[in-house]
C-alpha cells in the first residue's frame, strides 16, 4: 500500500526538486506571474527537457511509461512550488484524453508535440450554467459536409489564453441534459469565429470565456467516438482528481512546515507562538489532515495505476476528503500567520489561493461528497 | 481496502477467516459483548485461540507467541475485528504479558506467562487514582518495604473489569522523596490478598465495567516487584505504547458504519428534513474511515520494511476514537424516539425494550463511547505527544 518509489521514480522526483529549487523559487514565480503572458515558455521547455511532459505516457505512445504515479510525483512537487505552467491542462487533461480515446493517427499527430513541450492545450468542458456536470452541454456541433460546425459558449477554461489547441465538448445529438450525444473536438485556438475573453484566476493563472460562432472543425478533429464524450470526460476526471490531490498534498506540506516554523520564531507576549497549547493542537490537526490526505491520494493513484474497479467513486471520495483537509490547512495557515497571512508578499496566501482553485476544479468537496454518497 | 498480500499471507488470511467462521462461539454473539457476557463466556474465545497457539500475536515465540511477521499480526487484527469477535482481554495479553517477559525475572516469567495464555489469570490495571486523570505520574498509592514484603496502601480507580480479576498490576510510590516519575515501582498484587476491596462504578450508560480498588495494608511479597525498585515509570510507558497500537479500530468502525447505514435506510425516509444531513454525514465519516485505513496500511507497510512508526499510535488513537464516537452519535440519532430508551443492567432477555432490535444498544453505545477520547491518555494528551514528538514544539 505504501508507495516505495522505484529508482526511476526517485530520480524523477529528485530531478524536479533540484530544478525547482534552483530555478523556480517564490520570487521567480512571482516574476513569471506578473509578466504579460503570465507563464514562462523557458521553464516549460526545461520541464520537457527533464522528461516531465513525456513521463506519464505509455511507451507505445512514445512516452516514458510512468503512468499515474509519475503524474503524482510531478504534481506533488509542482504543488510545493506553486508552478503555474499548464502541465495539468496540457499533459494530464488533454494528453490523457488523447492517449485514451484518440485514433492512432490523431495520437501520432498530437502526442509527440505535447511530449516535446511544443504544444499547449486546454480543456473546455464547462459552460456558464453547467456547474460540475459533464452532461449539461448546450454548445452544439452540426455536421456539414466533411466538417462539424460548433456554436455556443464555454466557461472558465483554465489555460485557454495560453493554449495552441483546445478540446471542446459540444452536443452532436440529444437534449441539454442527456448523457448521450456529447462529443469532443480538437479545436485550433486561432480558428476563425472563435473568440476568447481572458481573465485572471484566483491563483495567478489565466483563463477564458469562449464564444464559438459557427466554428468549422474538420471531421477528422472529432476526438473519440461521436456522442460518447461524457464517458471520456469521466475517465479524464479520475486522472484529473488524482493529479490535483497530489498537487494539494504538495501545497499542504509547505503550508504546514511554514506555519510550524513561524510558530517557533514569532513571539507574542514574550514567548514563541508555538508554546500556546491551543495553537499546538491546531497544528497537530493540520499534521493529521496532511497525513490522511497523503494516504488517500496514494491509495487513489495506486488504484488508478492498477485499473481497479470503482475508480470513479474513490476519486470523488478522495477529492472531497482531500479538499476539506486542504481547505482546513490553508485557512489555519493564514490564521496562524496572523496579519502576515493576509499579506500578498508572503507565500502563504498564494498557497491558500491555489488550494481554493484546486477545490473548485472538477467539482468542490461538497459536490464530490454527495456524488460519493450517491454511489454508496 | 486490502494490503497487497504475498501468496503466503493471502493463504494465512484465508485460513484465519475459515477458522473464525468455524470456531467463534455462538454464545458470544450477544447485543453488546463488552457488557452482556459472564466472565466464563467472555473467556471462551480466549481459550479457543490459546489452543490454536494464536492468543498472543505480539509475544516472542519462546514465550508462547505464534512468531508472526508485522503483516501477519496486522492481518490477524484486521480479520478478527472485521468478523466482530471480542478481543481477548488486553490487560492480560497485550499489557502485563509483554512487561513481564521484557522486564520480569525468570521465576516471574515461569509463574505468570502460561496462566495469562491459558486464561487462568484475569488481570486488571492499577494505574489511575482519584485525581490523577491523564497525569499518571501523580501516583499516591504507597508501598513500604517491610522485610520480604511491601505493605501497600492506596486507592486505584477506573479499574476495568476488576470485578473479574485475579491479579492487578499496580503503579505504586516506593520513594516519596524522589521526583514524581522517579519514585514509582511496578508491583503485581493478588486480588485475593487481605485488604483488597473492589467497589463497582456504574457509568453513564448504566453498565458496570469499571471499579474502585481499595488497598488497605495489603502485604505483597517482594518477589512480585517487576524489574528494579523506582524504575516502574519506564515499564508503564512501555506498556502504554502497546495499548495504543490497535486504536484505529477500523474493523469495529466499519461494522458499526454498515449497521448505521442500514438503520438510516429503514428509519429515516427521504421526506424527513434530516435525510440529506444523514446521507452527508455518513459519507463524511465513511471517508474518514477510508483515510484512516489507508494511513494504517501505509504505516504497516513502513513497519514491515523496518521503519519506526514513531507517534503514529497517537494519530490512530485520536482519529479512531473520534470516528467511532461520531458513528455511535449518528446511530443514536438515527433511531429517533427510541433513543429515549436504554437497557437496564444487568441485562436479561426478560426486560422490555421498545423498538426494533437493532436500536436496543444504540443509546448505551453512544454514552459508553464517550470514554474513548478520555482513557488511555486523553485525546488532548495525544495531541501534546504529537506536538512534542513530531512537530518539535
Amino acid at each position: 500500500m505504501d508507495i516505495q518509489l522505484t529508482e526511476e521514480q526517485e530520480l524523477l522526483r529528485s530531478s524536479i526538486q533540484r530544478f525547482l529549487r534552483e530555478q523556480y523559487d517564490f520570487d521567480e514565480r512571482r516574476k513569471i506571474v506578473s509578466t504579460d503572458e503570465g507563464w514562462s515558455r523557458r521553464h516549460w521547455k526545461a520541464f520537457a527537457e527533464l522528461g516531465l511532459c513525456a513521463a506519464p505516457f505509455q511507451e507505445s505512445s512514445g512516452g516514458l511509461g510512468g503512468g499515474s504515479l509519475a503524474t503524482m510525483i510531478v504534481m506533488q512537487e509542482f504543488g510545493r512550488n506553486l508552478v503555474v505552467e499548464p502541465y495539468f491542462e496540457t499533459v494530464v487533461l488533454a494528453g490523457g484524453l488523447i492517449e485514451e480515446v484518440a485514433s492512432p493517427e490523431q495520437r501520432e499527430a498530437l502526442l509527440p508535440r505535447i511530449m516535446e513541450g511544443e504544444a499547449i492545450w486546454a480543456l473546455a468542458w464547462a459552460e456558464g450554467r453547467s456547474r460540475y456536470d459533464f452532461n449539461n452541454v448546450t454548445t452544439t456541433a452540426r455536421r456539414q459536409g466533411g466538417s462539424f460546425v460548433l456554436s455556443g459558449s464555454k466557461a472558465a477554461v483554465v489555460g485557454a489564453p495560453w493554449a495552441d489547441k483546445l478540446i471542446v465538448s459540444a452536443r452532436t445529438s440529444g437534449g441539454p441534459h442527456d448523457r448521450d450525444g456529447v462529443s469532443l473536438f480538437v479545436v485550433d485556438s486561432r480558428s476563425a469565429n472563435l473568440h476568447l475573453q481572458s481573465f485572471k484566476t484566483i491563483d495567478g493563472r489565466r483563463a477564458a470565456e469562449l464564444t464559438l460562432m459557427n466554428v468549422e472543425v474538420p471531421a477528422g478533429q472529432l476526438l473519440g467516438r461521436e456522442g460518447e464524450g461524457v464517458a471520456a470526460l469521466e475517465a479524464c476526471r479520475e486522472r484529473a482528481i488524482a493529479a490535483l490531490c497530489a498537487e494539494a498534498v504538495g501545497a499542504m506540506s509547505v503550508l504546514n512546515s511554514a506555519t510550524l516554523e513561524y510558530s517557533k520564531t514569532r513571539k507574542q507576549f514574550g514567548v514563541a507562538l508555538g508554546t500556546f497549547q491551543v495553537l499546538q493542537h491546531r497544528m497537530v490537526d493540520m499534521f493529521i489532515a496532511l497525513e490522511e490526505a497523503i494516504s488517500l491520494t496514494q491509495h487513489l493513484n495506486l488504484s488508478l495505476a492498477a485499473q481497479e474497479p470503482n475508480g470513479s467513486k474513490l476519486a470523488s471520495g478522495t477529492k472531497s476528503k482531500v479538499g476539506y483537509a486542504a481547505r482546513f490547512v490553508a485557512e489555519q495557515a493564514v490564521q496562524l500567520h496572523g496579519g502576515m497571512g493576509m499579506s500578498d508578499e508572503l507565500n502563504v496566501g498564494h498557497y491558500f489561493k491555489r488550494i481554493s482553485s484546486i477545490n473548485i476544479q472538477f467539482g468542490d468537496p461538497s459536490y464530490h461528497l454527495m456524488r460519493y454518497a450517491q454511489q454508496s | 481496502m486490502e494490503l497487497n498480500l504475498s501468496r503466503e499471507d493471502a493463504a494465512f488470511r484465508d485460513e484465519l477467516r475459515a477458522f473464525i467462521a468455524e470456531n467463534y462461539p455462538q454464545e458470544m454473539r450477544v447485543p453488546n459483548p463488552e457488557t452482556d457476557l459472564t466472565k466464563e463466556q467472555s473467556l471462551l474465545w480466549h481459550r479457543i485461540l490459546n489452543r490454536k497457539g494464536w492468543i498472543a500475536p505480539l509475544w516472542p515465540k519462546e514465550y508462547g507467541g505464534p512468531g508472526w511477521s508485522v503483516t501477519q499480526r496486522f492481518i490477524f487484527e484486521q480479520e478478527t475485528s472485521r468478523a466482530g469477535t471480542l478481543p481477548p482481554l488486553a490487560f492480560s495479553v497485550t499489557m502485563v504479558g509483554p512487561v513481564i517477559y521484557t522486564f520480569g525475572n525468570d521465576a516471574q516469567k515461569k509463574k505468570y506467562l502460561p496462566r495469562i495464555l491459558s486464561g487462568e489469570d484475569w488481570w486488571c490495571q492499577g494505574y489511575s487514582e482519584p485525581g490523577s486523570g491523564s497525569d499518571l505520574a501523580s501516583v499516591r498509592t504507597k508501598a513500604v518495604r517491610d522485610g520480604d514484603h511491601y505493605v501497600v496502601n492506596g486507592h486505584k480507580t477506573w479499574t476495568t473489569l476488576a470485578q473479574h480479576a485475579d491479579w492487578i498490576f499496580c503503579l505504586v510510590r516506593t520513594d516519596p522523596s524522589a521526583k514524581p516519575q522517579a519514585g514509582i515501582s511496578f508491583l503485581l498484587i493478588d486480588m485475593k490478598s487481605p485488604g483488597v476491596t473492589v467497589r463497582p462504578i456504574i457509568t453513564i450508560d448504566g453498565s458496570h465495567e469499571v471499579n474502585d480498588v481499595f488497598l488497605e495494608d495489603v502485604r505483597v511479597p517482594a518477589e512480585n516487584l517487576i524489574g528494579e525498585e523506582n524504575t516502574g515509570w519506564t515499564y508503564a510507558k512501555f506498556l502504554l505504547g502497546n495499548e495504543r497500537t490497535s486504536m484505529a479500530g477500523i474493523g469495529r468502525s466499519t461494522r458499526h458504519l454498515a449497521r448505521l447505514k442500514q438503520i438510516v435506510r429503514t428509519e429515516v425516509g427521504e421526506g424527513d428534513p434530516a435525510f440529506g444531513e444523514f446521507i452527508r454525514e455518513i459519507a463524511r465519516v465513511e471517508l474518514d474511515v477510508l483515510a484512516l485505513e489507508a494511513t494504517e496500511l501505509r504505516i504497516v507497510a513502513q513497519m514491515s520494511r523496518g521503519i519506526d512508526p514513531g507517534p503514529a499510535a497517537s494519530l490512530f488513537k485520536i482519529r479512531g476514537t473520534e470516528i467511532f464516537q461520531r458513528i455511535t452519535d449518528l446511530t443514536h440519532q438515527a433511531i429517533g424516539n427510541y433513543g429515549l430508551a436504554i437497557r437496564e443492567h444487568p441485562v436479561t432477555a426478560n426486560r422490555f425494550m421498545p423498538g426494533p432490535d437493532y436500536g436496543h444498544t444504540a443509546t448505551e453505545k453512544y454514552l459508553n463511547s464517550r470514554k474513548l477520547s478520555i482513557y488511555g491518555g486523553s485525546n488532548e494528551i495525544q495531541r501534546n505527544i504529537i506536538a512534542k514528538a513530531v512537530l518539535g514544539l
